[in-house]
């Protein structure tokens, strides 16, 4: 009977010791809450998350999202100051995966100091979250998520800076059949929310502008060896081949094709606005096309500046969604204000914060203007085509497609 | 040395002590919850007051009250003081849900001795069976317009998403029942990731599943009018199903089927000789973990309002089966404790040193690179468990413990050895 | 329907093969490690990956210090590959050392769980690893031999059209060849390989007759392990991108070509390969054509897991294989 309370001390240490880390994470939040508090005399701290994949296959573009909301925090951090409140920003990492994001909300909702959330970059992530985001009236402005679904159930909570795919895919589809002049189309897509949810858009649309469709075909993310489709795509030889994906597979299909022999152009989504798909492809990618919600920083007005200081502060080029988190978290920090200049200096409430970012009406970011509709779309979302003339991202800015 | 050991021969033998030591560290950690904003360590220490209540010496009865209290009244009570109250009640209900998970996949590890390394498919088998019916996905091939159901079906969905899994479980075990030993692990895992890609495309030719792109806008359950929405309303649905599971899972145990997977276990030649059908109990084994599944599934399915194929991968069937290893396979208690303190690392530890991490680099004082970010040690924490447990701890954090049966109750007859009235088993056996 | 299928028919071959070739080798590392432990080796496939980021990381030293330019592509390549099997080969003897050895008198159960672990820890540690150093653990490898040809079946007949092969996978089926006849060399005519044969047969009887048989059993772990380790380079060179995660199902796959071949058995073990990775390619190219578009490509895994599955259940003693009586 022995090891019965030896079992007790045991299991007791092994409490303490998980109990011990878990003791660290929270006493420094509240720590570092409470410092601020007595830091700048009394001034009380309103807190915004991030939500994006700062791990997994999309971190590039995730650690962009978390990054470029930073920067507006710090830029906007002096005008609260004076109002009596200190900003913190409070990175969350959803890992791409729906349960960890649906958690992290939860979490986010029972800290009383966050006011709004930006995020998230998957739409599967994006559509389960806002449910919960809606329980707690935490508005979240999504500088990436383009599902239909996302705002199509007119959630109060739900906003987003960036076009929908059933504007984006058809528009990638009007440049392809019209300006490219493709006539056969081949669709491939990686069976994921985002990539089927883009190349449907995208196949119904050319359709009806009267290509004809030669194969839609799945891949496996994860996969690298795309030998079986291409060869399906090589058969019908078409004049064009669309993906709907992420960069890291569209950047080997795009390599594998090239090695079959196929020639024709290959047209990608927004995901493949990275970096690393240049890296992947390689010279290949030249000639490769996709289509970006997100437009290119340094023709945008004072966007040269903006990236040159993203440049230094971070020791890193602003992705395709740096932009769009910044603007999304400016948005979000003009309605807190706006809320707290009516409201006295008063704490705005949650409920107040999500009908004033809701409310956003010709707001002038660095890469969009932003007026919501009723559903949290933004009216002036546009979508962009690049072309990739040399292997260097971003690639060159060939159209831009408006509502 | 010798003044901790009276200590604990005192407290081994004086029931009073156990019981002043418990209900104070209840009071303190409950209080301690109850009072302060956000205290993941209070809220730790209030559910090791269970494992506290485990090793007291009381009967079993006195101890079901107990956990009963703690469970029903004093957590959600103590958390209901703060602003974290849902937070806290979002890790205690996700922990209810892969408690019961973990006690599935224990009845076919644990006890018949069968490695499934594919368990989160019945997962999803019963999350997507309330998905299907709970939204308008099921008009697509059942004409009449009929659904969504609405979410007082929930309750009868439980039920059936069980009953799914099971089905599945035993169409998984009749081919499997051929396969032995590392095959069987292989095969399993197989079949894990064929449901998955299955479920991830069966959007045509006729759109099932919706594929990739998930169910969403599920119905959430409904009782007399009133809606589930909040996590600490789910946590009474989940509490109420474990109880369900966990006493169903002590009544198997030490049933005649219970004594027959332990056997195929051991030794499955020997077993058949001794007259055990081989194959019904192997399925039954299969079937039983299975349904617990299937049950959670449709609970999550309900919570999370949204699903889809992603929820379901590989890494959540190895999640499930370190819960089972670390806590100790075929123990039940072991088995609920490895299960909470996984699912608690994954939740809240692993998070909140994140979210440290992330805070100390922010203000500049220490540069932690992205890569070491302790959410991201997931695989490589699982892995080092399984490791460390199979070397050094193989029979788990609680080991598993066959009772005992006296010597004359054993003797009196081997005919008579089931009719032996569970109560003079108790009396004479050693007190848990 | 058929004549849409004939016409990829050469292509489809050659990728087959291709792929087929890497699943041999892996292949070989199960059959061996199972041979003689009968253990399934779990972590094989991350052994497989490591080797991949092993030669990729010596490749992409030599190129920052500029030693590729002096030297002919295939010397460099052929030094990269070696340079992976070292490491891989002393990778898989330390994972025996540490998690199996300890192991080798417990319930089977026990062993296959601390291999799965070590699987999920190399994946994490490699990850690690790649994300630090490069701060995306997807990594471009650059490609040592960048041609291609095409072969002109379409002037054969008109039945097929031109297939395209890559100069890198010639290389590929030049090493698979040369490293599974090497190997059959090894087991069948030298002194070390008898004792593993004996090791295989009865590890008790062996060590009776004088074989030290825990040299023995490090020896076919540094081989197998080798062997994945250099399969890893090849694939790495093939596609141009690895990430921590292509072993596992990789390693699943090849362990099909294991089972099918007959577990144990190294001829049969490269048979398999050869007909898993064909047949998956076959069946992602033609799946779709062949049921009217209803189920297409991305069932090409459920395709592999299936033959798994069906050679288990009515002959899981493989084709090459004999059947084994299970005693008390």
């Amino acid at each position: 009977m022995r090891w019965r309370w030896n079992g007790v001390v045991a299991a007791a240490l092994a409490v303490g010791l998980l109990a011990g880390c878990g003791n660290g994470g929270s006493a420094t939040t509240t720590g570092a809450a409470s410092g601020g508090d007595s830091g700048s005399a009394g001034s009380k701290v309103i807190k915004i998350a991030t939500q994006s994949p700062l791990s997994g296959g999309s971190s590039i573009q995730g650690e962009a999202i978390r990054l470029g909301a930073q920067m507006s925090m710090e830029d906007h951090k002096e005008d609260f100051s004076k109002l009596g409140y200190s900003l913190e920003l409070v990175p969350y990492d959803d890992q791409g995966d729906p349960k960890k994001g649906v958690a992290n909300a939860e979490q986010i909702g029972a800290d009383q100091a966050v006011l709004g959330v930006i995020g998230h970059l998957n739409s599967g992530v994006s559509i389960p979250s806002s449910v919960v985001y809606e329980k707690y009236n935490i508005p979240m402005i999504s500088p990436a998520s383009t599902a239909t679904e996302f705002t199509d159930r007119k959630l109060k909570v739900a906003n987003r800076v960036v076009a929908r795919d059933d504007f984006q895919g058809p528009a990638a589809a009007e440049y392809a059949v019209k300006t490219v002049g493709a006539k056969k189309i081949f669709v491939i897509q990686d069976k994921t929310a985002y990539g089927q949810g883009l190349a449907e858009a995208f196949r119904d649309k050319a359709q009806e502008l009267g290509a004809t469709i030669a194969g839609y075909e799945g891949i496996t993310v994860g996969e690298k060896d795309f030998n079986g489709v291409l060869n399906i795509a090589a058969t019908q030889n078409p004049d064009f081949i669309f993906f709907g994906g992420l960069y890291a597979e569209g950047g080997l299909i795009i390599k594998q094709a090239r090695d079959k022999g196929i020639t024709a152009p290959i047209m990608g989504g927004d995901a493949l606005d990275s970096s690393g798909l240049v890296e992947i492809a390689g010279a290949d990618v030249k000639g490769a096309l996709y289509s970006s919600v997100a437009g290119e920083i340094a023709k945008m007005e004072g966007g040269s500046d903006w990236a040159a200081r993203y440049q230094q502060e971070f020791g890193k080029a602003p992705e395709g969604y740096s932009a769009y988190a910044y603007d999304s978290m400016t948005i979000m920090l003009d309605a807190i204000k706006k809320t707290l200049d009516s409201g006295g200096g008063e704490m705005p409430s949650r409920e107040a914060v999500r009908d004033g970012v809701r409310a956003t009406k010709d707001f002038k970011g660095i890469a969009t203007e932003v007026s919501f509709d009723d559903k949290g779309d933004n009216a002036y979302a546009k979508v962009y085509i690049y072309e990739f003339a040399d292997d260097t991202y971003p690639g060159k800015l060939v159209s831009e497609v408006s509502q | 040395m010798s003044k901790w050991a009276n200590m604990r021969i005192t407290l081994r033998e004086n029931k009073l002590a156990q019981i002043i030591l418990l209900v104070l560290f209840t009071l303190v950690t409950a209080a301690a919850v109850h009072l302060m904003e956000r205290s993941v360590t209070a809220f730790l220490l209030l559910l090791a007051s269970l494992l506290l209540l485990y090793y007291t010496s009381f009967t079993n009865g006195i101890k079901w009250t107990i956990a009963l209290i703690l469970l029903l009244v004093v957590i959600p009570f103590a958390s209901s003081g703060g602003s974290s109250y849902d937070s806290y009640m979002e890790v205690a209900t996700q922990c209810g849900i892969y408690v019961a998970m973990a006690l599935g996949l224990n009845i076919v590890v644990g006890f018949a001795g069968l490695l499934d390394m594919g368990f989160v498919a019945f997962f999803a088998v019963g999350a997507y069976t309330y998905g299907i019916f709970a939204t308008d996905q099921a008009n697509n091939f059942i004409s009449g317009d009929l659904f969504p159901l609405s979410g007082g079906t929930f309750w009868i969905f439980i039920l059936i998403g069980g009953f799914m899994a099971g089905i599945f479980g035993i169409l998984l075990g009749l081919p499997v029942l051929r396969v032995k030993g590392d095959y069987l692990a292989i095969v399993t895992l197989g079949f894990g990731e064929i449901i998955r890609i299955i479920f991830n495309n069966l959007e045509k030719p006729v759109n099932i599943t919706n594929g990739a792109m998930g169910l969403s806008s599920i119905q959430p359950p409904d009782l007399f009018g009133f809606d589930f929405t909040f996590p600490h309303q789910y946590y009474f649905i989940v509490i109420a199903i474990l109880l369900v599971v966990i006493f169903a899972v002590r009544r198997l145990e030490h049933s005649r089927l219970g004594r027959s997977w332990k056997a195929v276990r051991e030794n499955e030649i020997a077993a058949q000789s001794m007259g055990i059908p081989l194959i019904r109990t192997k399925l039954i084994a299969f079937a039983i973990g299975a349904s617990f599944s299937g049950m959670m599934g449709v609970v999550f399915a309900a919570k999370q309002t949204f699903i889809d194929p992603t929820s379901f991968t590989l890494i959540e069937s190895t999640t499930i089966l370190v819960m089972v290893v670390l806590g100790g396979m075929g123990s039940v208690p072991g088995v609920i404790l490895g299960a909470s303190l996984v699912t608690i690392l994954n939740l809240q530890v692993l998070t909140e040193l994140t979210n440290w991490l992330n805070q100390l680099s922010m203000q500049g004082i220490i540069e932690v690179p992205n890569a070491l970010s302790p959410s991201k040690m997931q695989r490589f924490i699982f892995g080092m468990i399984l490791i460390l447990v199979a070397i050094f701890r193989p029979n788990g954090l609680i080991a598993a413990k066959n009772r005992k049966i006296p010597k004359e109750v054993v003797t009196g007859g081997p005919h008579q050895h089931h009719e032996v009235p569970a109560a003079a088993i108790k009396a004479k056996a050693r007190p848990e | 329907m058929f004549a849409s299928i004939l016409q990829t028919l050469p292509q489809v071959l050659i990728d087959g093969l291709a792929l087929g070739a890497i699943y041999a080798v892996v292949a070989l590392g199960y059959t061996m490690v199972y041979g003689i432990l009968e253990l399934i080796n779990f972590a094989h496939g991350e052994i497989f990956m490591t080797g991949a980021f092993a030669g990729t990381s010596v490749l992409l030293l030599f190129q920052s210090m500029g030693w590729l330019g002096g030297l002919p592509a295939w010397v460099s390549y052929v030094l990269i590959i070696f340079i992976a099997m070292m490491v891989t080969g002393a990778l898989g003897v330390g994972i025996e050392r540490v998690a199996y050895r300890p192991l080798r008198k417990a319930p089977k159960l026990i062993s296959l769980i601390s291999a799965f672990g070590v699987s999920f820890v190399l994946q994490d540690l490699v990850r690690f690893i790649a994300e630090l150093k490069t701060g995306n653990y997807i990594i471009s490898v650059p490609q040592l031999f960048d041609g291609r040809f095409t072969l002109g079946f379409s002037s054969m007949t008109a039945m097929f059209s031109n297939a395209t092969v890559k100069t890198n996978t010639i290389f590929i089926f030049i090493v698979a060849i040369v490293l599974m006849i090497g190997l059959d060399i090894f087991v069948n005519r030298t002194k070390w390989g008898g004792a593993m044969r004996a090791v295989a047969q009865d590890r008790d009887t062996a060590a009776l007759m004088s074989i030290n048989v825990n040299k023995v059993i490090l020896l076919t772990f540094f081989i197998g392990s080798a062997l994945g380790g250099s399969t890893g380079v090849l694939f790495a060179q093939q596609y141009g991108t690895i990430d921590p995660y292509i072993g596992f199902i990789l390693g699943l796959k090849a362990f099909t070509a294991a089972v099918l071949g007959g577990i144990g058995n190294i001829r049969g073990a490269m048979f398999g390969g050869i007909v898993i990775g064909v047949l998956e390619m076959f069946a992602s190219a033609n799946l779709g054509i062949m049921t009217g578009g209803n189920f297409g490509a991305e069932y090409k895994d459920v395709f592999a897991f299936a033959i798994l599955i069906v050679v288990l259940i009515f002959k899981p003693e493989g084709l090459f294989g004999k059947a084994v009586k299970e005693k008390v």
